[in-house]
């Protein structure tokens, strides 16, 4: 064991990210989901502790935002058909941290439930004034919004008569490499849960539970727009970074 | 200590990743014309030598001195010397399941627990039929002495390490993916 002090420099202490629990994430082998089942590695991971490369990471979006990337129903020259609402949350740690100023960007099926993308051939209606694409850096108390319509279902092969619930995809950096995370939003009551083989990869049900958002009807505005609270949690650090790591696989 | 919020778990990028996630300048580590620069390419391929062309890799890198423009640094958060090093590369994969990246050779790394890091690039492999980010490393051929030193490497079976290993190409460097089967390459719990 090496200890704080007998360290040569003296001074390279870093912050450490705590380990996610066993069921905190779907298995990658998860065969109810068959893509998984080609691509999914078969030896165990290796422990890696974490070290320089892992507790930093790209500290992006800045100048990468254009003024309307949040707002996926003013992208074009018309508006997009389907139900506007807004999807708003906080982006924190595990202790409750805001993460602020993070990239957070999404994208989507139309009110249809196609995508804007060549591989989508099912046979619903593209929208010309809907990309499904948004971006937004979460402000200093890692708060987010977006303003979209609300995605349809769609249909894929997965297993007879497999169709996807309603679904908008997160990616998120954090503030360092073990913070880098891609997730699916769902809505409240989706009748399609139950035959979902990706919703439920993740098998713990509070933890299936996150991945769907609030109705919040106190963000609602009037008239206009629906609105759903989606607030997400990214790996918290320990509290103590100074007890040793054992760098055994 | 105070009660930890539990995280939100990971789902797959699905297949149309790219519509969300293509960035024009995604593959520059560094920009064209970069004094040194070289291309990583290689092909990701799942367990039944098929490619994956819905896919995406990640980069992340110390820049060519071995520092991090990042406050958790703890020598100090200090902007690159190499004009437009970004450190972060996103490539998605095309129809042949390749991706590629433009990148500089990142410094060797101190390590806390007194020993050096070879120069290294982290890798995040996401994709359809990946409910969760994969994570490996790419490391460089031409680095026998810090290779043999490093502290990630030494810690996976001799048998496997030559997975991480990068090969030299005509215009840099080949880091094929293997998802799994025989060759299958290394992937770490960060």
């Amino acid at each position: 064991m090496t200890t704080q002090d007998t360290r040569a420099d003296g001074g390279l202490v870093l912050p450490r990210y705590r380990r996610d629990d066993v069921d905190a994430h779907p298995p990658l082998l998860s065969p109810g989901y068959k893509s998984t089942v080609a691509r999914a590695p078969r030896h165990p991971l290796i422990y890696l502790p974490q070290r320089l490369t892992e507790i930093t990471g790209p500290l992006l979006g800045e100048g990468r935002l254009g003024a309307l990337d949040h707002d996926l129903t003013r992208q074009h020259d018309g508006e997009p058909q389907g139900q506007r609402i807004i999807v708003h949350g906080r982006v924190r740690d595990g202790d409750g941290r805001p993460v602020p100023r993070t990239l957070v960007e999404i994208w989507q099926a139309n009110a249809a439930g196609r995508y804007r993308d060549a591989r989508d051939t099912w046979p619903a209606p593209l929208d010309p004034h809907f990309e499904g694409v948004g971006r937004a850096l979460t402000d200093d108390q890692g708060r987010y919004q977006f303003i979209t319509v609300q995605p349809g279902a769609y249909p894929w092969r997965n297993h007879d008569n497999a169709w996807r619930p309603a679904h908008i995809h997160f990616s998120l950096f954090g503030r360092a490499f073990t913070q880098r995370l891609v997730t699916q939003m769902y809505f409240p009551g989706d009748p399609l849960f139950f035959q979902d083989p990706i919703f439920n990869s993740v098998r713990d049900p509070k933890a299936r539970d996150r991945m769907i958002a609030r109705y919040d009807h106190a963000t609602t505005a009037p008239e206009w727009a629906l609105a759903y609270e989606f607030d997400i949690v990214l790996r918290g650090r320990e509290s103590t970074p100074f007890e040793d790591e054992d760098d055994d696989e | 200590m105070s009660e930890q919020l539990g995280v939100m778990p990971a789902q797959t990028v699905g297949p149309y990743l790219h519509i969300g996630l293509r960035w024009p300048d995604g593959p520059y580590v560094v920009p064209e014309g970069t004094p040194g620069a070289f291309w990583i390419r290689g092909r990701i391929v799942d367990g039944t030598g098929t490619p994956v062309v819905d896919a995406m890799v990640e980069s992340w890198q110390a820049d060519p001195d071995g520092r991090f423009d990042h406050p958790d640094d703890p020598r100090g958060a200090r902007p690159p010397a190499l004009a437009g090093f970004r450190g972060f590369g996103r490539s998605e994969t095309d129809g042949q399941g390749c991706y590629r990246l433009l990148t500089v050779k990142p410094g060797s790394l101190p390590d806390p627990d007194g020993g050096t890091e070879a120069p290294h690039l982290a890798l995040s492999v996401f994709g359809r039929g990946l409910l969760h980010r994969l994570v490996t490393r790419l490391y460089f051929p031409d680095e026998p002495a810090a290779n043999a030193a490093d502290p990630v490497l030494r810690s996976v079976d001799t048998d496997r390490r030559g997975t991480l290993l990068a090969r030299p190409a005509s215009d840099g460097f080949r880091f094929d993916i293997h998802l799994q089967g025989d060759n299958e390459t290394v992937f770490f719990a960060v």
